[in-house]
């Protein structure tokens, strides 16, 4: 699935212990870094990456040889300005760009994990990634920022590590996944299920992929991530390649072509069974729960400053969602601030061009910054 | 900075826990901060404000003051700024009684509407008055509950609000009012701040 010299791993030999149960040791986090560490340290930025994202934050992908995810938002005078903070981001485990992930073969077996890989949390991502701060020599971070899947590994990170950051941005986000968001993932990897290529998560031994079933599971994926308003102003009813109906089952319409494109793209870069992980991983969030069902409880003990943000079109994880943990912080008389961005783009705002959205992260970061 | 503001700062002490409510773009907070190194935070309706807040490196909530209050805890501010938006509510008394929860000590401004330019207006034109300090037609007017500062001071008293100091502004003097002087106050003033507790 990757082509491994491209990616920097880094094995830790700490012992982990997974919330299932199981402890995994000598595993593999693949990484990437942007800009320099400053000499006091003091500059370094933890991106956590979302559900289908992986360490390439921006500039090309050396893998998929796309430009990386976040391109808008990191880089050189960008919001996450690289000439001014160290970015890093890691593979999470589960995941198929380096990371120990299900793709991966187990010692003791030789044979691919597949679903034998153990299941796990966003807890046990963020547990994983901690270790990369040791391996920079890095006390504190500057911030810890993501979106979406990341924006629940930075809440997890904070409430884990409350002296580890400085700063935290969860943007598009929830504390605690929904029904509704449950069942969306249910339906990803009930498609990729019902492949008869996934053989219960053994395909790679046969050397094929279900790459049908996974498709399926992203362009059901992809829809929540747009608004209804944004689907209709950039396809409506508009007819692929076509001056009428054809009255049978092609993708007669301009959306069709398009999320099947969406489809067959991402089966190149992704793997099925790291599909389930991830997702498994996400409906397993409940933050308060693991408070007794406080919330605020989870950050009693940082000191942390939050910059909390949403976006109006998102209905995967709505305003209210991401100000339930604005007004759990705002109990305990944490340092929390919050805005909702006008956009139409639905949940993929935060990976887009919205101008309000790059600028009110970039001001937070600069602003927190120059009182470092 | 406005008169109004600088008046508010004098009767904030150094190193105190403030929120301002309807902070607009920030200039209070910033002030606050800056020279009173408050540790302030700020709840802001409009989304340009609080971009705007965010350039200066406030820490500022995008929310409604008539809802989004009730997630502070009870006296978790030392004071709570409310300036010249009481008026704007649906409801100011609910918005009062939750400024108090919050705050320990509350500073409220209000546009006098016993003003006397308010009043002649009323008298000579007959329409509704428009001055520097309530600019608005009657139709566009944010401005629900209009109120002078003599209903002010009844309604505090009627509430069993405590009030520890409350000052005239017109122009840039400023003047304590009092029972004795309430009634001239009342209409040579055309902003009056309240410095309250319950």
């Amino acid at each position: 699935m990757n082509t491994k010299e491209n990616i920097k791993t880094l094995v830790i030999k700490k012992p982990l212990k997974l919330d299932c149960g199981k402890t995994i040791n000598n595993f593999p986090i693949a990484y990437e870094t942007y800009g320099s560490l400053n000499t006091n340290k003091n500059n370094a930025i933890l991106v956590f990456h979302a559900l289908t994202g992986d360490q390439f934050v921006t500039g090309i992908n050396p893998v998929t040889k796309k430009d990386g995810w976040w391109s808008f938002a990191v880089g050189p005078n960008k919001a996450i300005d690289t000439n001014k903070y160290f970015v890093i981001c890691a593979n999470v485990i589960g995941g198929c760009m380096g990371s120990f992930g299900p793709s991966d073969e187990n010692p003791e077996t030789k044979k691919i994990y597949g679903t034998d890989f153990p299941v796990i949390t966003i807890n046990d991502m963020v547990n994983a990634q901690v270790n990369l701060l040791d391996h920079f020599g890095i006390k504190k971070l500057f911030s810890v920022v993501g979106g979406s899947m990341g924006g629940m590994q930075v809440l997890q990170f904070v409430s884990n590590y409350p002296d580890k950051t400085k700063t935290a941005i969860p943007i598009a986000c929830t504390s605690s996944h929904s029904a509704q968001n449950i069942a969306f993932n249910e339906l990803g990897r009930q498609a990729i299920a019902a492949d008869h290529n996934w053989l219960d998560g053994k395909y790679s031994s046969k050397n094929i992929v279900p790459d049908k079933g996974l498709a399926v599971a992203r362009m059901a994926a992809h829809i929540t991530y747009l608004s209804k308003k944004g689907l209709q102003e950039k396809f409506g009813r508009k007819l692929q390649e076509r001056d009428d109906l054809k009255f049978g089952f092609d993708a007669d319409f301009q959306i069709e072509s398009y999320l099947r494109y969406q489809g067959s793209v991402f089966v190149d870069r992704f793997d099925a069974n790291s599909y389930l992980y991830i997702t498994r991983a996400m409906d397993y969030f409940d933050l308060a729960k693991q408070f007794k069902g406080n919330l605020s409880d989870a950050f009693i003990n940082t000191k942390a400053k939050f910059f909390i943000i949403s976006f109006t079109s998102d209905w995967l994880y709505p305003t209210q969602e991401n100000k339930d943990i604005v007004i759990a912080l705002n109990s305990i008389g944490a340092d929390v601030g919050f805005v909702e961005i006008e956009s139409d783009k639905g949940h993929d705002s935060f990976l887009l061009d919205v101008p309000d959205f790059l600028s009110a992260l970039k001001h937070f970061l600069d602003k927190s910054y120059e009182k470092n | 900075m406005k008169n109004e503001f600088i008046v508010i700062a004098d009767l904030i002490e150094k190193d105190k826990k403030v929120l301002d409510v309807g902070c607009a773009d920030g200039t209070l907070m910033k002030f606050l901060k800056d020279n009173k190194n408050t540790n302030i935070r700020g709840l802001e309706i409009s989304k340009e404000k609080v971009q705007e807040c965010i350039g200066k490196g406030l820490t500022v909530i995008e929310g409604n003051a008539e809802k989004d209050l009730k997630q502070f805890p009870d006296k978790s501010f030392d004071y709570v700024i409310l300036s010249q938006t009481l008026q704007a509510f649906l409801n100011p008394e609910l918005v009062l009684d939750e400024l108090l929860r919050v705050g320990k000590k509350a500073i409220v401004t209000i546009p006098n509407f016993g003003y006397w330019k308010v009043r002649l207006h009323l008298l000579f034109k007959g329409t509704m008055p428009i001055t520097k300090t309530l600019p608005d037609e009657w139709y566009n007017t944010p401005n629900l509950h209009m109120c002078t500062i003599k209903d002010f001071f009844y309604f505090a008293k009627s509430k069993e609000i405590k009030i520890f100091k409350s000052l005239a502004l017109n122009k840039l003097n400023t003047s304590l009012i009092n029972d004795g002087n309430l009634g001239v106050k009342n209409l040579f003033a055309d902003l009056g701040i309240f410095l309250i507790e319950k």
